[in-house]
């Protein structure tokens, strides 16, 4: 505490520099920070997938169906609970920028699957008597102000396109901190009535509820195996297998995120280490004098260390602060392009803990030399 | 009494014996000091003179353990620093030696009060313990109305009057001064002169003082002079067989 004085003074020797170098720490988290969250977004599919579920695609591809008939012979199989099914439904509500994700679901077994989806029960019922139904999730309700009543019109130029406006009879929450709240859901029935024949009695995938998740791995071959030599084989995957492999179809957003993410520590590193490296410079008599009349080789590499950090940890905070402020509005912006952006606890933390090691690390160089210079030569220097 | 023949009586508060310094620059070796014996007293002013290169600064940051001697020992109040580590001899600098620059060395974003303070903050004083020991180093230096002044905002006497407070502050065994009038006007040398006579007269300090001024010297109990690295002795009050009283 004795120190603060000193390391106080020494921060503020230089006002503008101070600034600038707390600036560019500072746009720079905030740059990170949004690398992460949109790294996070990507991967959250994975995160919050449900450990006791398997999604079950046509062998050639997701945009394969299969027939509905696979509904009930999975069932037979030992290990399975439940199984629902969707299909992609790929309308438009009013304009193209408006995406969001309009499944087709079974109604029947839909709550019984995803059960972290919850609708409340009065909500539900009203769905399940109106087959021109539907149910929105709170995010996308919210985006559009949509309440419970209003008319949905989607024009979908799937399935031999068309217009049709649904009821908005329910909103589901997601239970699951970070769940997807986007999607839009419809009758099976419906859907069924008015699809065209190749697509009627089919089912775009399966998600299929397990007695354990320690089945995953034995259920997901024995439905294979059942399909095995059909006209519909099948890809049975975990969940979270399944949303890896969904998000990866986006590129390597991951190798991508970390390349970006990589020079921007280096950048700041180089900036923040400069900083420091030329205040050390420029008061190498000064440290001289210190150690001099009794301060220790330690005791100088601390008081440089203490001011990277501080320079870091302030600039890093206020990084944080701008991008816990921008990251919704920009969310907002890129609603539909990229999957909802969140700034999680853990990403604030890890953004002050980057912020941590920068400012170690840009105060080491400099300050090792501090603490080995010798007061001899430093002062001669004076 | 100061001696330079190495007879010294063997409880001279600084014993210096058989110094010598050896510079390598490139492949040539440079002797800057050779055998050098001194012996100071507690309460003795010693001025060291003599051309440029010819040693003084070596000898001064020897005796202030900022450097290492090639050979020789330098005993004070009975230990020896020579044989100290680089940590041992950091502390001992903080506890025994109070330095005063040419050029103040003053840190500039702290106020009078704050350079002064600095080698306390090594102490386990407390915080008001320590403001009564810098209060009592500003008055000493007639600077006390000063305490609040950046060092940009004093003279060049003012701030080397600071940096003599920053000096005795932690009331060390004795100070080291290097050419401190060196950057002053003759008024402003004379009135930092007159202090660091008082320092030790009045308070019994030691000094071992750095100059190239003769009117400087004077001031001192003894000068020395030192000449391609030997230690010889001028002082005013006369030598006698190796020694001054």
């Amino acid at each position: 505490m004795k120190f603060l004085g000193l390391i106080f003074a020494n921060l503020f020797r230089k006002k503008l520099r101070l600034v600038l170098t707390i600036g560019s720490f500072a746009v720079a988290l905030v740059l990170f920070t949004f690398l992460a969250v949109v790294k996070s977004a990507f991967s959250r599919g994975t995160e919050i997938a449900g450990a006791d579920r398997l999604v079950v695609v046509s062998r050639i591809g997701l945009t394969q169906l299969m027939p509905i008939s696979h509904r009930d012979k999975i069932l037979t199989i030992p290990g399975v609970k439940a199984v629902t099914h969707n299909h992609w439904f790929g309308g438009v509500y009013q304009d193209e920028k408006n995406f969001f994700p309009q499944f087709v679901i079974d109604p029947e077994n839909q709550r019984k699957v995803m059960t972290e989806l919850v609708v409340p029960d009065d909500q539900w019922n009203n769905f399940l008597k109106d087959r021109m139904g539907a149910i929105a999730g709170a995010r996308t309700a919210a985006r559009f102000h949509w309440k419970i009543g209003d008319r949905i019109p989607i024009k979908t130029t799937l399935y031999g396109g068309g217009s049709s406006e649904f009821n908005l009879d329910g909103i589901y929450h997601s239970e699951r901190p970070g769940g997807d709240e986007s999607q839009f859901w419809l009758q099976w029935k419906y859907f069924d009535e008015n699809a065209p024949a190749p697509v009627k009695s089919t089912a775009g995938w399966y998600v299929v509820k397990l007695n354990s998740p320690d089945d995953a791995v034995s259920v997901a071959k024995a439905i294979d195996e059942k399909f095995a030599n059909s006209s519909f084989e099948t890809k049975s995957e975990t969940e979270s297998a399944f949303a890896a492999g969904f998000a990866k179809q986006f590129g390597n957003i991951e190798l991508l995120i970390l390349t970006i993410g990589g020079v921007v520590f280096f950048t700041l590193l180089l900036v923040t280490g400069n900083t420091m490296a030329i205040s050390v410079r420029e008061r190498v008599g000064e440290l001289a004098v210190l150690k001099a009349i009794g301060f220790s080789g330690r005791a100088v590499l601390f008081f440089v260390l203490a001011e990277s950090v501080v320079i870091a940890l302030v600039g890093g905070i206020l990084g944080l602060t701008l991008a816990y402020l921008l990251i919704p509005v920009i969310g907002i912006a890129l609603t539909g392009l990229l999957p909802p952006l969140m700034l999680s606890k853990s990403l604030l933390t890890l953004g002050v803990g980057f912020a941590l090691v920068v400012g170690v690390i840009s105060g080491l160089l400099p300050g090792i030399g501090a603490m080995r210079m010798r007061v001899v030569n430093a002062l001669r220097r004076v | 009494m100061i001696r330079v023949d190495g007879s010294g009586k063997s409880n001279a508060l600084i014993q210096v014996r058989g110094l010598d310094k050896t510079y390598r620059r490139g492949g040539e070796e440079i002797q800057v000091l050779q055998r050098l014996n001194l012996d100071v007293d507690k309460g003795d002013f010693v001025g060291f003179m003599g051309p440029s290169g010819s040693g003084k600064t070596t000898l001064l940051n020897l005796l202030g353990g900022l450097d290492v001697p090639t050979h020789g020992s330098i005993t004070v109040a009975s230990d020896e620093i020579t044989n100290m580590s680089s940590n041992k001899l950091t502390q001992w600098r903080a506890r025994h030696v109070g330095f005063i620059f040419q050029m103040y060395n003053l840190i500039p974003v702290l106020t009078a009060f704050q350079n002064v303070e600095l080698p306390l903050l090594l102490t386990k004083l407390s915080k008001s313990e320590r403001r009564k020991h810098v209060e009592t180093a500003l008055s000493v230096v007639g600077l006390a109305e000063r305490m609040n002044h950046y060092p940009r905002q004093l003279s060049g006497g003012q701030e080397q009057r600071v940096a003599i407070a920053r000096a005795i502050v932690a009331d060390p065994t004795f100070l080291l001064c290097d050419e401190p009038t060196g950057d002053l006007d003759r008024k402003s040398a004379d009135e930092i002169m007159e202090l660091i006579h008082r320092l030790v007269k009045e308070y019994g300090k030691t000094v071992l003082m750095v100059t190239h001024d003769p009117v400087v010297a004077k001031r001192a109990d003894l000068t020395l002079h030192l000449e391609k690295g030997l230690l010889v002795e001028s002082g005013q009050l006369g030598v006698t067989a190796g020694g001054v009283a």
